[in-house]
């Protein structure tokens, strides 16, 4: 079967890649680009493991056909670091030991800091529903919920 | 806390405080890798076929259209395998069974469950593995399949393998049966004990198969070399024994297998066995190419894990006072196709917190045709502790008592006997129920449909084998190597007991995690075991660099070493050669050239016993009447942890176990069809607790130090699952009035409930 050709734009960079119809966008930013850190946790798009950005909107890249990144824009962990500067999410999950295996940490972080872009200044309550698509196994959330609310409380500062 | 005691010494610098985690950034940046980020130049996609049928003997099986289709590289059957005999070996308490571990790999005779892997296939994609995996014929024998315990224990039951007799102690079995083992524990007179009795209760509790739901699913990437050997990146909670039963289960000499273990994404216990690795392994031989096999979440449900469901039937008396006098349970538990439920730990675990002279406990290890259960976070404990701790519940409520200080009136203390035999050390029971009763969540109000329920358990922990390296750079940095893959931050608390021993900054010490070839043997992790057993051997290692660091400044001094004492990061001379001063790590470690040579030592461990963990928690919830649905309130976990290391990693366990256990509670289970097939095999009607479904969850810490360890560490990694199951269904008795003897107390069971009681 002929392969698509797609042009699309990820963390910043002009990227060009060849998929089929069925491939995900998840599959081909991990095996076709050696882009790793988006995990893959269900396919299903109920854990949350592969979230990314696509022109701006928070999605599963399991869900999201790899040919429907042609024009656009996609942000994944990889990216979210400023250079080797971490972002203040990224801090406070570290502070807050907000990880234990890992595994569904990139994924939160992608979600955390889109919420936060929405929303500088959520609630427990809000942040607790915002990220309620990304399943983890290990922490029961406590220490991910407040590192995410300290992240958005430095980020206020900063900005102030 | 002013009920906790002040057990610790705060004499120490390293130990106790909370440094971010040296893998860390490597895991918010998405860099670490996991099982599944590991490949190689050619390698194949390799696909497990499975078993439509739960219960089907396999009469025949024809590889050859799949092994047509073009880019299909290699095709394996059980007959691959060397066929190893179905046989239990006993191992210490528990045991194994190598023909049945490698029938879970490849059904041979027959598929025991739906979803049974009978097959595998390499090929070029994963999508032409999977459609090649269609073109295999089977010629299946479908039989009858085999669902719940009471159909199993049935008269005309069918019998999954043919011969199987009960072994173990208890009342008799004629015949072929599908109880495999039968365990009891006895003590005291049990009917004097009833006669004693002033207040009886009992009830038949059950609780259905859960699965651990760690967010990986299964990875490996095998290389099969043309001299024979191999290499096996994969995650693992024990690169040692995925090496050894990958030997074992495909007749392979372990000397030419080399594992290295990835980050692993969440384990449990389900990631103990080996289920990829060895069908990967003969692939890639078959093959000549590498082999990666990565299950989907499906598989992950159909065919790993889970732990299992049970049947119980208990009965406690006490007396007017409020003393236990009599306990009689018998825990029926499902072992899925072959033999190996925790229900020996459940028997164990059972009613051991509690001092109850007169006992009788049975416990029977039963199949079925549903997936073989895998070790899952202090296996067995949270299954018999919700019967025995809603037992406990219900005497407090007719006793009216406190539910704290009834346990604390029967609470075991150091020098009392578990019920399986020995005596407790010192144990931090009492000390966790007085702090939980002292924590302001206790004595805070509720409203209407609202509820507070306690319960406690504990989990034995593990001691099992251990080693590690430690070694000294030049520039008085240190390295710690160990074999103990780090599941939630374990390669922090070996850094902080090595940092702590040799005086330096924690973030001047390197912890790393070696691959099979490069580190000492170390058992899984797994059990609560590695910062208590791998800890002790980063310990004892480091009091030998320590020693070469003495004996250097000693030379270098010009004094004896008997007057050279570390302190602090420094060797200090003492013993009137005081005059001669002192010398700093760095200053040692950078002439260690001229004086020696490099510091490096290693040190094994292998402590036959670990120090109990007890643990407390209290739930309050509240459950709406019109819908069903219970929300947690407020959650408190108090656990003796003997000495934090990283307070901040066991807080993190005391969190997540409490997590899962609520989630067992209320949503999850197991579904099945008439066939035996799951009907829930995914994250979405499988349902793990969500960050909406939890409140904050609030944790103390006592300390009472475990004198088996050098800094009092106990094991925290497992007891935190123990005590939700029976603190939330308590909660539930405290808010509807109603007991619910079933697991989940899902919303539609709630709602069922709440209109019985009407």
């Amino acid at each position: 079967m002929a392969k698509i050709r797609v042009e699309t734009t990820i963390n910043g960079e002009e990227t060009e890649f060849l998929c089929s119809g069925q491939e995900s966008l998840l599959e081909v930013l991990r095996d076709g680009l050696g882009m790793t850190g988006t995990k893959e946790g269900c396919t299903t798009g109920d854990c949350g493991a592969c979230s990314v950005v696509v022109d701006g909107r928070l999605v599963p890249a399991c869900l999201v056909l790899a040919a429907e990144a042609d024009g656009r824009t996609v942000e994944t962990i990889e990216g979210v670091a400023d250079g080797h500067r971490l972002t203040p999410v990224q801090q406070q999950f570290l502070e807050h030991g907000a990880l234990q295996c890992g595994i569904c940490t990139p994924g939160f972080i992608v979600a955390a800091e889109k919420l936060l872009e929405k929303n500088p200044d959520p609630t427990e309550d809000e942040a607790r529903y915002f990220l309620a698509g990304n399943l983890c196994r290990c922490t029961g959330y406590d220490k991910i919920i407040k590192a995410v609310l300290d992240a958005a409380a430095v980020m206020r500062e900063e900005r102030a | 806390m002013s009920a906790v005691p002040e057990t610790s010494e705060h004499k120490y610098k390293q130990i106790g405080s909370r440094p971010i985690r040296h893998d860390g950034l490597e895991k918010v940046t998405g860099r670490a890798r996991f099982g599944a980020d590991f490949t190689l130049p050619g390698a194949l996609q390799g696909v497990f076929v499975r078993s439509p049928h739960a219960h089907a003997k396999i009469l025949s099986i024809d590889t050859s259209k799949a092994e047509k289709v073009p880019g299909v590289k290699a095709v394996i059957t059980a007959a691959d395998l060397p066929e190893l005999p179905m046989e239990w070996i006993a191992q210490g308490p528990a045991g194994v069974d190598l023909g049945a571990n490698q029938r879970v790999i490849l059904a041979r005779e027959k598929a025991l469950y739906h979803g049974h892997a009978f097959a595998a296939v390499a090929a070029s994609t994963r999508e032409i593995a999977v459609e090649a995996g269609k073109l295999i014929e089977v010629e299946w024998e479908v039989l009858e399949p085999v669902l719940s315990i009471d159909q199993a224990l049935a008269a005309d039951a069918p019998i999954l393998h043919e011969g199987q007799k009960t072994e173990g102690m208890g009342p008799p079995v004629e015949g072929d049966t599908n109880i495999t083992n039968q365990i009891v524990f006895e003590g005291g007179d049990l009917d004097a004990g009833w006669a004693d009795a002033d207040v009886v209760v009992e009830g038949v509790f059950e609780t259905p198969m859960v699965h651990q739901g760690y967010i990986e699913p299964h990875a490996c990437l095998v290389n099969a070399r043309e001299d024979g050997t191999a290499e096996i990146w994969c995650a693992t909670q024990g690169p040692f024994g995925v090496k050894n039963e990958t030997a074992t289960l495909t007749g392979s000499d372990p000397a030419t297998i080399k594992v290295t273990p990835s980050e692993i994404g969440g384990g449990f216990g389900g990631k103990i066995p080996v289920y990829l690795e060895p069908a990967a392994l003969v692939l890639s031989r078959k093959a000549g190419r590498p082999v990666k096999m990565t299950m989907t979440r499906e598989e992950v449900f159909r065919g790993t894990g889970p732990t299992s469901g049970s049947k119980m039937h208990v009965k406690l008396g006490a007396k007017s006072d409020g003393t236990i006098v009599a306990a009689d349970c018998q825990l029926d538990f499902e072992a899925g196709c072959f033999r190996g439920s925790p229900v020996g730990a459940a028997c164990m675990t059972a009613i051991s917190p509690y001092v109850i002279p007169n006992f009788r406990i049975l416990g029977r290890d039963i199949v079925l045709n549903k997936p073989r259960v895998a070790a899952y976070r202090a296996p067995g404990a949270p299954i018999a502790s919700f019967a025995a701790e809603s037992l406990i519940d219900e005497l407090a409520r007719k006793l009216g008592r406190d539910p704290v200080d009834l346990r604390l009136q029967n609470a075991i203390e150091e020098g009392g006997r578990a019920k399986y035999g020995p005596k407790f050390g010192p144990i931090g029971f009492k000390e966790t129920l007085e702090a939980a009763r002292a924590h302001p969540q206790y004595k805070a109000a509720l409203g209407e449909n609202q509820g507070r329920g306690v319960a406690a358990g504990f989990w034995f922990n593990a001691g099992m084998q251990s080693s590690a390296t430690v070694s000294v750079n030049a520039d008085g940095s240190a390295v710690v190597r160990t074999g103990n893959p780090d599941i939630g931050g374990s390669r922090a608390s070996m850094a902080l007991m090595c940092a702590e021993e040799l005086g330096i900054d924690v973030k001047r010490v390197r912890p790393l995690v070696g691959d099979t070839d490069s580190v000492g043997y170390c058992d899984v992790t797994g059990g609560s075991r590695v910062t208590y057993a791998t800890g002790m051997a980063v310990i004892e290692a480091t009091r030998q660099v320590i020693d070469h660091l003495r004996a250097r400044a000693a030379t270098m001094l010009d004094v004896e070493l008997d007057s050279i004492e570390w302190q602090d990061g420094n060797a200090v001379a003492v013993n009137g050669a005081s005059e001669k001063g002192s010398l700093s790590i760095e200053e040692i470690a950078k002439k260690m050239g001229a004086t020696g040579g490099p510091i490096v030592a290693s040190a094994a461990v292998s402590p036959p016993a670990a120090g109990p963990g007890f643990g407390v928690h209290v739930c309050d919830l509240e459950v709406d009447p019109e819908t069903g649905v219970t929300r947690v309130l407020r959650y408190l976990v108090v656990q003796d942890a003997g000495k934090a290391i990283h307070p901040t990693y066991v807080e993190g366990q005391f969190q997540g176990g409490a997590a899962q256990g609520i989630g067992w509670a209320l949503n999850e289970e197991y579904l099945w069809d008439a066939d035996g097939k799951v009907e829930n095999a995914g994250f979405l009607d499988y349902r793990v607790p969500v960050a909406s479904d939890l409140p904050m969850i609030d944790t103390v810490i006592v300390e009472v130090p475990n004198p088996l360890h050098p800094y009092g560490v106990r094991g925290v990694g497992e007891t935190p699952i123990v005590p939700p199951l029976g603190a939330v269904a308590n909660a539930m008795r405290d808010a509807t009035g109603v007991r619910f003897h079933a697991l989940p107390m899902s919303p539609p069971r709630v709602l069922e409930a709440l209109e019985g009681a009407d």
